[in-house]
């Protein structure tokens, strides 16, 4: 073989071995935990046995939980579509202004961890609020919290998901092309009726989207119905998982591989449903045309200016309040004043209690190791998908997205079932690794995005140039494709950071002694009682939230638009 | 020995033909200029030559070595070529100097002679005080001087241009053409020019490949190609030449034949082996004909639209003879006609368009 030949061969050696090491990657990541799930819930042991399947469909736990998942999960999106659909409109389609600020603001409880809501709108209301008793509101001593029931529950999962629809239908609104819009004004009629016949039916697809997004997020979500409903005993799929799992431990497996079955069959059954109403996924990322310009709201301006904040600040502001006082007192249901505030309880989350130390280490570590792991993962495979528009690997693209869009317990379940015996000799079942593992699977799909849009700006003869320069590709990947997408791929890592810190839903089927994570610590205080220390750990969650948040104006610029969903 | 061969390349997308049967070759230390409308393939060309895409069909060799062919593909990195390409495509998160180094570094070459290189390359584009700088920082004209030095630097034996000019302004073109003349004198380089601007290629060019829609009209050089097209597109494409229905009367003499056109009689150029035919084409320049003094003999035309040049009025005249063809000739000051009135028009030279012209029967 000439030298020349050897070269070509090696070149070829290393692109297929990054590209099929890339495919083994999100195959194991995404369809192997699947699979081990369907196969335990149908054959557990490696035998065909209906003994479990019938044991959970004949329980009537297992029908009323259906029921009650089913009635949040719709009532809770209906909610946020009211809520998040309209602020959508008005914040996208007409003048107000400080626009950047309120979207900060209204997508922040996406962003905060969905206990820390539950638990900052349990101090709210209820006998022992703080916030209450500073203004003698607080209802009489014994009665019951209202959000303790389905009702509560519906409520929370509504303002918590808004912010999907309201995403996801502003992404569609800056899509539209503004002739659109102007055809209708220039025919002759007023704003109102423009929106009725031309916006909103335009609308339907990303409005679809977002409905699917929403629907399948309140199905899963795990810490508002764990901190509302559990002490009520109404329970919902993923708390009955849970209570099964702690309670009668790993022997019920099987059981519960069939619960988060149920839950991943229904999860599917929206998406499909989605699917089969527009054809189209809506990856939720899209790039603006021209948008359209603002209709004036003359007059009303102030007015529903006014309106939108003081919505922010009630879904917003008084939460945290509430969570904040309560923080500060010395014993859940002492009155805050001068005299009885504190930081004791900071002192104690932070310094003295060990378990939530090692939780801020290990969500911390966890976090950011999945977040890295992540992006080196998602920026060779966001060249193959984007740039060499590799096959197999739009397909396996399809499959990244499965972890995130089934539930929390599905994917926690299925991790169990995987590492509950030692793989090739080694444990990671009961360490924080199956944890990772978790993380990894789950937030790939949070990473790959940004970095996909993050390719599709980018001039691909940047590539080229340094290919006729003799770069072979990983060397390409190093010097010139990293730095160019770098941006696009802080901004994935800044989302995983984010969602898997303030995550509860995976670890708390996975946690143990040693590897606890903070949205853990938070759900067992709140269990115990100690509200005043589960309200000190969540604020300061919520803090990090914010300034992390916050933080990313430093490089906003040199993002693609739409990346990070709390930048306008 | 060719530095570039294409043998009856073809490139589809889909259904459609990019590239039909192309066939050329590039000299050693030929500068050839590929000449089209934009989206005849030029791009789609030049991406076969540097093995960003595979081969449907044919061949590309560089040198002797075969580098693209159905079956065969070496990848860009390893064709050893330049590229300078139509957005520069400089690394914006890299300085002119690490611009520039970059292939030197692949290449395994290090400090001190690194170094040494880089200087040498951004000297010879007048570039020597911009090595720090970024390129987001520099002007059109300089972006495309780093370009070009990045792409020189490891001295490659074929370089690509894709309408590096595109993007300049008028004024900053005509210099940038005298540094591409002058840089190839120096260097010997083969170069494969991509344009869209005639005259851009005719003053560069030793030789100008034709292209429309994905297939090579000729080949050949500059005066050729203006003097001798070899097919009514070329005619019609180079130099605005008027392709008019014609009589060829006697067989070539010395080169030339007598044509009826218009209901006139002209004697005009053509090949050597030029049949006699009543369904010639002609081409004809407007420097070809010309306003016969006194105002008799020759065709018969009415003037239509009068512009002035500067220093020149360009005419346009409808013939008597045929309504549908509208000739286009030159008259220096004062204007020798008003738009409405009629003029007589000799025609002193012209060229018969070869029936069965091949693309590299010229060359
Ligand atoms: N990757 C591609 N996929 C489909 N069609 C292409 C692709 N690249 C070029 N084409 C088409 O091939 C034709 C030639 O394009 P190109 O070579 O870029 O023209 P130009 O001569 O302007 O450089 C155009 O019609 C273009 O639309
Ligand atoms: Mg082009």
């Amino acid at each position: 073989m000439s030298l020349a030949d050897t070269a070509t061969m090696r070149t070829r050696i290393e692109e297929t071995g990054l590209l099929w090491g890339l495919v083994g990657l999100v195959a194991v990541l995404s369809l192997l935990p699947i699979g081990r799930l369907v196969v335990e819930g149908f054959a557990p042991g490696g035998q065909l046995s209906t003994t479990a399947l019938g044991k959970v469909l004949t329980s009537p736990a297992t029908w009323t939980a259906t029921a009650n998942s089913l009635v949040t999960a719709i009532a809770g999106t209906v909610l946020a579509v009211l809520i998040g659909g309209t602020v959508a409109l008005i914040a996208t389609l007409t003048d107000i202004r400080a626009r950047n600020a309120f979207t900060f603001c209204f997508v922040l409880p996406l962003m905060i961890a969905p206990q820390v809501t539950a638990l900052a709108w349990l101090q709210l209301f209820g006998p022992s609020s703080t916030v209450l008793k500073l203004i003698g509101l607080a209802p009489p001593l014994g009665s019951r919290n209202p959000l303790y029931s389905r009702e509560g529950i519906i409520l929370l999962l509504g303002i918590q998901y808004a912010p999907l629809v309201f995403l996801t239908l502003r992404a569609g609104l800056r899509a539209l092309p503004k002739e659109l819009i102007e055809a209708g004004l220039a025919a002759g009629a007023g704003p109102l009726t423009v929106l009725r016949t031309v916006v909103l039916p335009l609308m339907t697809p990303p409005l679809v989207a977002g409905i699917a997004l929403c629907f399948v997020s309140c199905l899963g979500n795990f810490g508002i119905p764990a901190f509302l409903g559990i002490p009520g005993n109404f329970l919902v799929l993923p708390t009955l998982i849970y209570q099964r799992l702690a309670g009668l431990g790993p022997g019920v497996l099987s059981e519960v591989a069939i619960l988060s079955l149920l839950i991943g069959a229904i999860a599917m059954a929206g998406i499909l449903l989605q699917d089969f109403m527009m054809r189209r996924r809506d990856f939720r990322i899209t790039t603006t045309s021209s948008a359209a310009r603002p209709f004036e709201l003359g007059r009303w301006r102030a007015l529903i200016e006014t309106l939108l904040w003081t919505f922010a600040v009630l879904v917003l502001a008084l939460p945290f309040l509430g969570l904040l006082t309560t923080s500060l007192i010395p014993a859940f249901g002492v009155p805050l004043n001068a005299a009885t505030a504190t930081f004791a309880n900071y002192a104690y989350v932070l310094l003295e209690h060990a378990a939530s130390k090692r939780a801020f280490v290990n969500s911390f570590l966890m976090s950011a190791g999945a977040a890295l792991a992540i992006v080196l993962i998602c920026v060779p495979l966001g060249y193959f998908l984007v740039w060499r528009k590799s096959r197999t690997l739009r397909l396996l693209n399809l499959a990244a997205e499965l972890p995130y869009a089934m539930p929390g317990v599905v994917l926690a379940i299925a991790a169990i079932l995987l590492f509950l015996r030692p793989v090739y000799g080694i444990s990671i079942y009961n360490t924080v690794w199956i944890i990772v593992f978790a993380y990894l699977a789950r937030f790939l799909v949070l990473g790959l995005r940004p970095v996909v849009s993050g390719y599709l700006q980018i001039d691909r003869t940047l590539e080229e140039a340094a290919q006729i320069a003799g770069a072979g590709l990983p060397r390409r990947l190093a010097t010139i494709i990293f730095p160019l997408v770098a941006p696009a791929a802080v901004a994935g890592a800044l989302l995983i950071f984010l969602t898997a810190f303030n995550e509860l839903t995976v670890s708390a089927l996975l946690w143990s002694s040693g590897a606890e994570t903070l949205g853990v610590v938070v759900f067992s205080f709140e269990q115990g009682g100690d509200s005043t220390y589960a309200s000190a750990l969540a604020t300061i969650t919520v803090l990090v939230t914010v300034a992390l948040m916050a933080s990313t104006n430093l490089f906003a610029q040199r993002l693609p638009q739409g990346v990070l969903p709390w930048r306008d | 020995m060719a530095r570039l061969t294409i043998d009856r390349a073809q490139k589809r997308f889909g259904s459609f033909i990019a590239l039909d049967d192309v066939s050329l070759d590039v000299e050693h230390g030929e500068f050839l200029a590929v000449l089209g409308p934009s989206g005849c393939g030029k791009t789609t060309l030049l991406r076969q030559i540097a093995g960003f895409d595979k081969l449907d069909g044919g061949s590309i060799r560089i040198g002797d070595r075969l580098v693209s062919s159905a079956e065969t593909h070496i990848p860009p990195e390893h064709r050893k070529l330049g590229i300078v390409f139509q957005s520069y495509a400089l690394w914006p998160h890299m300085t002119v100097a690490e611009n520039v180094a970059y292939g030197l570094t692949v290449a395994g070459v290090r400090d001190p002679e690194r170094a040494r290189r880089v200087a040498a390359a951004l000297d010879l584009v007048g570039l020597n005080g911009f090595a720090e700088r970024r390129p987001g920082m520099l002007s059109g004209g300089q972006r495309q001087r780093v370009a070009l030095a990045r792409c020189l630097v490891t001295e490659p034996s074929l370089v690509l241009l894709d309408e590096p000019l595109a993007n300049l302004d008028v004024h900053l073109r005509a210099s940038m053409e005298d540094e591409f003349a002058r840089f190839h004198e120096r260097t010997g380089t083969t170069m494969v020019y991509i344009t869209h601007d005639q005259a851009e290629a005719m003053a560069l060019a030793d030789r100008i490949a034709v292209m429309d829609r994905g297939r090579l009209l000729q080949l050949a050089t500059p005066s050729m190609l203006y003097r001798e097209p070899a097919n009514a597109i070329v005619a019609g494409f180079i130099g605005e030449g008027m392709v008019l229905p014609a009589a060829v009367l006697s067989a070539p003499q010395a080169g030339r034949c007598r044509v009826s056109v218009l209901g006139v009689e002209a004697v005009v150029r053509c090949r050597p082996d030029q049949a006699v035919t009543d369904r010639a084409k002609l081409c004809l320049r407007a420097r070809d004909i010309g306003i016969v003094a006194g105002g008799h003999g020759g065709l018969s035309a009415a003037v239509e639209r009068l512009s002035y040049q500067g220093g020149h009025f360009r005419l346009e005249a409808r013939p008597a003879a045929n309504d549908d063809v509208v000739l286009h000739l030159d008259a220096a000051e004062p204007a020798p006609a008003q738009a409405g009135e009629a003029i007589h028009i000799a025609i002193h030279d012209g060229w018969v368009i070869p029936e069965h012209g091949r693309p590299d029967e010229a060359a």
